[in-house]
């Protein structure tokens, strides 16, 4: 559906469901350089389970109009917008990559207006190496191999994907090809400017879900210690054999462990 | 939003062709741990409960329904070879001629319209020029060498491009960079039949093809033991963006009003193609079909590799002999494709070609009979060599305008050449041209 959220054109999908506040909520948050179509199966799934699936288009993402925010926090801000705009007192948060870090600063500031969250491929701080700047400033077409060569586990290079048909390496290659150049380029600026993770988690009171590979190359494993110390109702699931594109790698895991946490 | 083609065309790729032909897709049996992929030679797969069932029939998960949308064993294929091709996926079909089916179907309705080549396989050509036309879906043919003459057959409705890399049976050499720019320019994609060239000899896709085709039953397979097409999606085309495909790009009453280019982004041609033409056209490939073409492609690259060499040494020989009277492979200097098959298929064209031999039809019929080597039937892409008499066998049904227009005389003889010994194959050559010599008398 089409919305105006801070003045600009929104694009939510909705599986073609009118949003009704009575209802449970759950708003996906894609990661950078890609948008709500990642997230389809999921939003499949609570939508048949009446619940209300809020799959946004980040600003200068998908089909949202532009411009892209340059920070977590403005992210964060028009995130909750967005959930005012809808008429949304409660809802639970799932963010993959860059969108768990706007899950936590969002979480963090609607305190007990979220019923859970979800955090999937999260770390915080999450820095982002000087090569993959250079080349989402500079050399696109490199910036998304590289994105797409660590985006999964080495294992999982080679495909056997449990989606019938698809090689998501090309899948991928092909979704950051979509996007606006600047916006790869904004997200993976704003993911590593933001310092103010761990806080934001120390602050949050819903209960939530950590979702990690254990063969995570951008994210990895052991970098997630901090964020789960600063987290105080946290419970982390590791998939094994999965690297950092785990909606895409093992999406029945995913969705077996979304059902728990939010079903 | 308008799709940005990165500053190179060429994918991202884990591994060399060699190493995907072999590994993509595919990986030790969980079950059973098995090496080889398992032929899971079933209709139909249990649900572990009643919500899971209903999850995957609305498609919240993926996996297996029912063996004519998907299956085990033919994913790992389709899986395989748009790793190969650069494609986001790939549909198994039960033919080539299935493949082709599929991907006009998916995306036309009575009243489209496609422009083709005129150098096309002989079955292809058939359903373009006979059997669609029945349904409302008419084509026009051009000379694919002829920009002006692809431009001015485009009509308001057209909604497809279609050729061959090396067109069958002339090796007409498609140049994908300039007629999939023509199609672009009016918003239409490229279809391209690459399964004389297979991956190995050239990736449609990074040349700016949209979809790829194939006959697994030729070089991909590789021993002319199955039938089985393959579609492969490259993922780039803008459906949406070019406002002339609501198959894709609006609700499809069909799945519960889905919108393909919404849900699946680039993957929303493909999806469609599983979720309606398979469904409701039913050409699926069997596991045990996927099962030997998956063998064959494993060994995909030094086939090529020999078939590419073997060609050139047939090729050279009947140039130089004298009862040919011409060669068509764009290997040789003459062929007016040269240059551009170099430019762009740099491993060789193909290991399928025709000569013209003298003495006209009864000549020819002779040098078929004089062979023994050579496998006389209706085929090409296997490892044993192989000849046929275009003009009475795969091109019978043309006139002879569209046979000229196609490149094919009466003495036209098209060879596959195999991966014997090719000092065995040029001693089986001799004794055919001595044959057709003895008939051509002094005719030729």
């Amino acid at each position: 559906m089409k919305l105006v959220a801070s003045g600009k054109g929104t694009y939510v999908y909705t599986n073609n469901k009118a949003i009704d506040p009575a209802k449970p909520s759950v708003v996906f948050i894609h990661g950078a350089g890609f948008d709500h179509s990642v997230w389809t199966l999921f939003a499949r799934h609570f939508s048949r389970h009446d619940w209300n699936v809020i799959t946004l288009d980040l600003p200068g993402h998908g089909r949202s109009e532009g411009p892209v925010l340059e920070s977590i926090e403005e992210m964060a801000s028009w995130t909750i917008e967005l959930i005012d705009t809808l008429g949304l007192n409660s809802v639970a948060l799932v963010g993959h990559s860059m969108g768990s870090l706007i899950t936590l600063e969002a979480a963090s500031r609607l305190g007990d207006r979220v019923t859970h969250a979800v955090l999937i491929g999260s770390i915080s701080p999450m820095p982002v190496s000087e090569p993959i700047l250079d080349a989402t400033a500079n050399k696109p077409g490199a910036a998304h191999s590289m994105l797409t060569s660590f985006g999964f586990s080495k294992q999982n290079l080679m495909g056997g994907n449990p989606n019938p048909g698809m090689w998501m390496v090309s899948d991928s290659m092909r979704r950051y090809e979509d996007e606006a150049q600047n916006a790869l380029d904004s997200d993976m600026r704003a993911c590593n400017a933001y310092q103010r993770g761990l806080e934001a988690a120390s602050e949050i009171t819903a209960p939530t879900l950590m979702l990690h590979g254990d063969a995570d190359r951008l994210t990895p494993l052991r970098a997630t210690k901090p964020l789960q110390d600063a987290l105080s109702n946290t419970r982390m699931d590791i998939i094994p054999g999965a690297g950092h594109s785990l909606m895409v790698e093992d999406p029945n895991y995913v969705l077996d462990q979304l059902k728990i946490h939010l079903l | 939003m308008a799709r940005q083609r990165a500053e190179s065309m060429t994918d991202y790729s884990p591994a060399e062709l060699d190493t995907l032909a072999l590994h993509a897709g595919g990986k030790p049996d969980p079950a059973t741990g098995a090496r080889a992929t398992p032929i899971y030679q079933t209709a139909s797969y249990c649900f572990p409960d009643s919500d899971y069932a209903a999850a995957l029939f609305n498609m919240e998960r993926p996996g297996h329904v029912y063996s004519r949308l998907s299956n085990p064993t033919t994913a790992v294929l389709e899986e395989r070879i748009a790793a190969l091709e650069g494609g986001v996926g790939a549909i198994a079909t039960a033919s080539g001629q299935a493949a082709l089916q599929l991907a006009i179907m998916t995306i036309m309705d009575a009243g489209s319209h496609i422009v083709a080549s005129s150098a096309l396989y002989g079955g292809s050509h058939n359903l373009l020029a006979y059997t669609l036309p029945r349904f409302g879906i008419t084509t026009t043919f051009v000379d694919a060498r002829d920009e002006d003459a692809i431009r001015t057959a485009i009509r308001p409705e057209t909604r497809l491009i279609f050729g061959e890399t090396v067109g069958n049976p002339g090796l007409d050499v498609l140049n994908i960079p300039v007629v999939s720019k023509i199609a672009h320019d009016n918003g239409i994609p490229l279809l391209v039949d690459s399964t004389f060239t297979t991956p190995y000899l050239v990736r449609p896709f990074e040349l700016g093809a949209d979809l790829v085709m194939h006959s697994a039953t030729k070089f991909l397979s590789g021993h002319g033991i199955v039938i089985g097409g393959l579609l492969v999606d490259g993922g780039r085309f803008d459906w949406e963006g070019s406002g002339k495909f609501p198959q894709l790009s609006e609700p499809y009453k069909g799945f519960h009003n889905l919108v393909f280019t919404e849900e699946f982004g680039p993957a929303a041609f493909i999806s469609r193609a599983r979720k309606e033409g398979l469904r409701d056209f039913g050409a699926c490939q069997s596991p045990t079909s996927a099962f030997y073409i998956l063998q064959g492609m494993e060994t995909l690259g030094v086939r090529m590799e020999k078939h590419v060499s073997n060609t050139r040494a047939v090729v050279d020989f009947l140039n130089a002999h004298d009862a040919v009277a011409g060669v068509a492979h764009p290997d040789l200097s003459g062929h007016p494709d040269h240059a551009l098959a170099s430019e762009l298929y740099p491993k060789g064209t193909s290991a399928v070609f025709t000569f013209e031999i003298k003495g006209g039809r009864d000549a020819g019929i002779a040098f078929v009979n004089g062979l023994s080597l050579f496998s006389h039937l209706a085929n090409v892409g296997d490892a044993k060599s192989l000849v046929i008499h275009p003009a009475s066998t795969t091109h019978f049904r043309m006139d002879e305008a569209a046979l000229a227009a196609a490149g094919i005389g009466e003495g036209t003889i098209r060879l596959s050449v195999g991966l014997e010994d090719p000092k065995d194959l040029i001693t089986d050559l001799k004794a055919g041209l001595r044959a057709a010599e003895k008939v051509a008398g002094g005719r030729s």
